[in-house]
């Protein structure tokens, strides 16, 4: 396809087209943020015992980021909360200036979904949707939420799924790639029976700590810089996990969005499983179609952090193995590695991909409205 | 490579092809029983120790051999006639590269692992490179022994015939981490690549999701294993440390590599404070030191998708021929997937094998 569209001219035409953002950190203050929202019976353990997750440090992360919370030094509220924490400040900074017309929250601290204590963490997960609902839903009406579960009880994964669909306001289920089990395991079934129930999206946005090394069977990584890529690398065991159980074929109308991997890997992803599912037909039998077309009919994957081929005319030539259909734009505002939809993607786009990437393709899949 | 030294119409190099991963197998203990000292020979006869065959390449599994290549008894590739037969001939092979994928490195005692190795490597030379002019062998160490691993690279390495030392993809640690630099120094010493193949020690699980439930999954894990252990070396500055050294990827597929280098030099440009050692790109760190096997290529399956996978990747040495003999990869002699340009063959079946192995430049005359 020939497209004969300067980057400049085309993005100032769509600057019209209001912006979708699937993917926005919201955080609390403080931890006493979350006490109103937690049960009676909770409030002490959260006190007292609080985030007990499977990492060394009770509080620091084993690989320290390259800015404090994780976030651009820009994005301090003066309102003194943590980057993400101030929707006055937000709105200024990224809903207004980006005309963004909605935005997904993604709530990765509080990290409920990864709790040791799985009762606090079903505890947490309801108190962290609650305080979304009041605090940033209820507020900004540009804004929805992510239903937070804790994926190793799918039992309260279920009923708090159940809970906030009955609310509405949110627009996805989040899970995170790294379970104890990869996901495409019989126990986490539940929760896409959940999803597609009420038809709400899953939304799988990189991270978790299991204990296991981030790198999978090379061992434990030193550096940051490795680390950060190798979350991508567990999304794509994620992926392999659910197609080759069959995930796909059992849940029909199940939509899954992949979240903060970027997506360049996606079309190689494709290319392996089709290879290795042609020599393990016997062992996969769940599995009746090549690999590449469930990646390429019922996934979307988020831009952010944005491809950046060396020639960025590259870029054009994976969207095209992926399908414009299937790519949404994400910021992942307030962090320091995110994406400012004017400068992330620097290539020639007509007007409908600009359209599809920076808006549909999110209204769609989410269901926004 | 002039012209003239390739065939007309198949563009297949006259002087024939570099073959840079056949597995011959070891077919049980008794055949390493020679090469064990007699503390070993006891232990491994009284223990009743046997049957190092990977789980990644179960001997079972379709892929873990063609089924043409399977003889009516044994494991394929444990003898030599049939490696001639089905691995060297029917392919013009001028040089093979011998990766014997026994668990011989895997063991977690360290003396028993060494003990293990040395046997093999004592198996392969006189077993496999003596008697046969074209083959050549990589020496096997476990990564997790750094210093016995070093010292048994230089034992190897007065035979001419090894040619590279092999690692396995799945490690205690990624191989870029400090304690191997006691094998990567060693390498390059001796002129012989670090090259890593598909599988390994199991110490965690493939993914860092979890153990799967799949051998298929097991399998699909190993790109992303493979692009673990290229950040590690890389960012731990292995090759600011040893500029000579090269490494090589076998069975690691190939339609991964060019998005994975934009996406590592993308994260250092903004990282790069955290390895301030490193000071020129991931891509191009990798486009220098890092070469990979064309078998399996786990790339785009058409010509013209493969002419865009080979632009984005800017690096046509980095490809080796290899025919992985005798996983499931290909049918009949088609060792080339055939989406690959014509105009690669020269180099991939064998000049850039020459670059990479100095020493196959050696023991060709």
């Amino acid at each position: 396809m020939t497209v004969d569209v300067d980057p400049r001219t085309a993005l100032s035409a769509a600057s019209k087209v209001r912006l979708v953002d699937c993917d926005i950190h919201p955080i609390i203050r403080h931890k006493g943020d979350l006490k109103p929202y937690l049960s009676r019976e909770w409030q002490g353990y959260h006190d007292t015992y609080g985030d007990f997750l499977v990492s060394p440090f009770a509080t620091a992360h084993p690989y320290p980021k390259p800015t404090p919370a994780l976030s651009r030094l820009d994005t301090w509220p003066p309102s003194g909360g943590p980057p993400g924490s101030d929707l006055a400040f937000m709105r200024d900074q990224h809903l207004d200036p980006h005309d963004i017309e909605f935005g997904v929250l993604q709530v990765l601290w509080p990290t409920a979904a990864r709790h040791r204590n799985l009762g606090y963490g079903a505890a947490l997960c309801r108190a962290i949707n609650d305080w979304q609902k009041a605090e940033w839903l209820g507020r900004e009406k540009r804004l929805r939420g992510s239903v937070m579960v804790t994926q190793e009880d799918p039992e309260a994964a279920v009923a708090e799924i159940a809970r906030c669909a009955r609310q509405g306001g949110f627009a996805q289920v989040m899970v995170v790639p790294r379970n104890i089990e990869p996901m495409g395991r019989r126990r986490y079934w539940p929760i896409f029976a959940a999803a597609e129930a009420h038809d709400i999206t899953l939304g799988c946005h990189v991270g978790g700590l299991n204990g296991y090394a981030v790198t999978g069977g090379a061992g434990h990584c030193s550096f940051y810089a490795e680390e950060k890529d190798s979350n991508g690398f567990a999304m794509e065991a994620m992926l392999t996990s659910m197609i080759f159980e069959g995930v796909f074929e059992a849940f029909p109308k199940l939509r899954l969005v992949a979240i903060e991997a970027g997506l360049g890997w996606v079309p190689a992803l494709g290319w392996r499983l089709d290879e290795l599912w042609q020599r393990f037909r016997d062992e996969l039998p769940a599995v009746r179609r090549p690999p590449s077309e469930t990646l390429r009919e019922r996934l979307w994957y988020t831009t952010q952090p944005a491809d950046e081929p060396e020639d960025p005319k590259h870029l054009r030539d994976v969207f095209d193995w992926i399908g414009w259909d299937r790519i949404c734009f994400a910021s992942d505002y307030p962090h320091w590695d995110s994406d400012d939809p004017r400068y992330a993607l620097p290539i020639a786009m007509s007007r409908a991909e600009h359209r599809a990437i920076f808006r549909d393709n999110a209204l769609g899949v989410y269901r926004l409205s | 490579m002039a012209s003239d030294a390739v065939s007309a119409g198949t563009g297949y190099p006259k002087a024939g092809v570099i073959d840079v991963d056949i597995h011959p197998a070891v077919p049980d203990m008794a055949a390493l029983r020679p090469y064990l000292d007699a503390h070993w020979r006891e232990q491994m006869t009284v223990r009743g120790v046997d049957g190092l065959e990977s789980m990644l390449w179960k001997p079972s599994l379709p892929i873990s051999a063609r089924p043409d290549f399977r003889p009516a008894e044994g494991l394929p590739g444990a003898r030599l006639d049939q490696v001639r037969r089905d691995a060297l001939d029917p392919f013009g092979t001028a040089l093979a590269i011998c990766n014997p994928l026994w668990g011989v490195a895997v063991p977690f005692a360290e003396d028993m692992a060494m003990a293990l190795c040395r046997a093999m490597n004592d198996w392969l030379a006189e077993e496999w490179l003596a008697p046969e002019p074209r083959l050549r062998g990589a020496i096997v160490v476990p990564p997790q022994s750094p210093d016995q691993a070093a010292a048994e690279i230089d034992r190897c390495a007065r035979n001419p015939r090894f040619v590279s030392v092999l690692l396995p993809a799945m490690t205690e640690q990624p191989l870029g981490r400090r304690a191997h630099r006691p094998i990567m120094a060693a390498a390059e010493r001796h002129g012989l690549p670090i090259t890593i193949h598909a599988g390994g020690l199991y110490r965690h699980p493939p993914t860092a999701t979890g153990w799967p439930s799949f051998h298929a999954e097991d399998h699909a894990a190993q790109a992303n294993i493979f692009q673990s252990q290229l950040l590690s070396l890389v960012y731990e500055g292995v090759f600011v440390d040893h500029p000579s050294l090269k490494v090589v990827l076998l069975d690691a597929g190939l339609g991964w590599l060019p998005q994975f280098m934009w996406r590592a030099t993308k994260t250092w440009r903004g990282l790069r404070a955290e390895v301030p050692w490193l000071k020129q790109n991931p891509a191009d760190v990798m486009r220098s030191h890092v070469r990979l096997s064309i078998q399996p290529l786990q790339g785009p399956p058409d010509a013209e998708g493969m002419e865009r996978l080979l632009a984005h990747l800017a690096a046509d040495q980095m490809l080796l021929y290899a025919t992985d003999w005798p996983h499931w990869r290909f049918e009949g002699e088609a060792a080339i997937p055939p989406q690959l340009p014509t105009r690669l063959l020269p180099a991939l079946c064998r000049d850039n094998a020459l670059e990479t192995y100095p020493r196959l430049k050696e023991t060709l005359a």
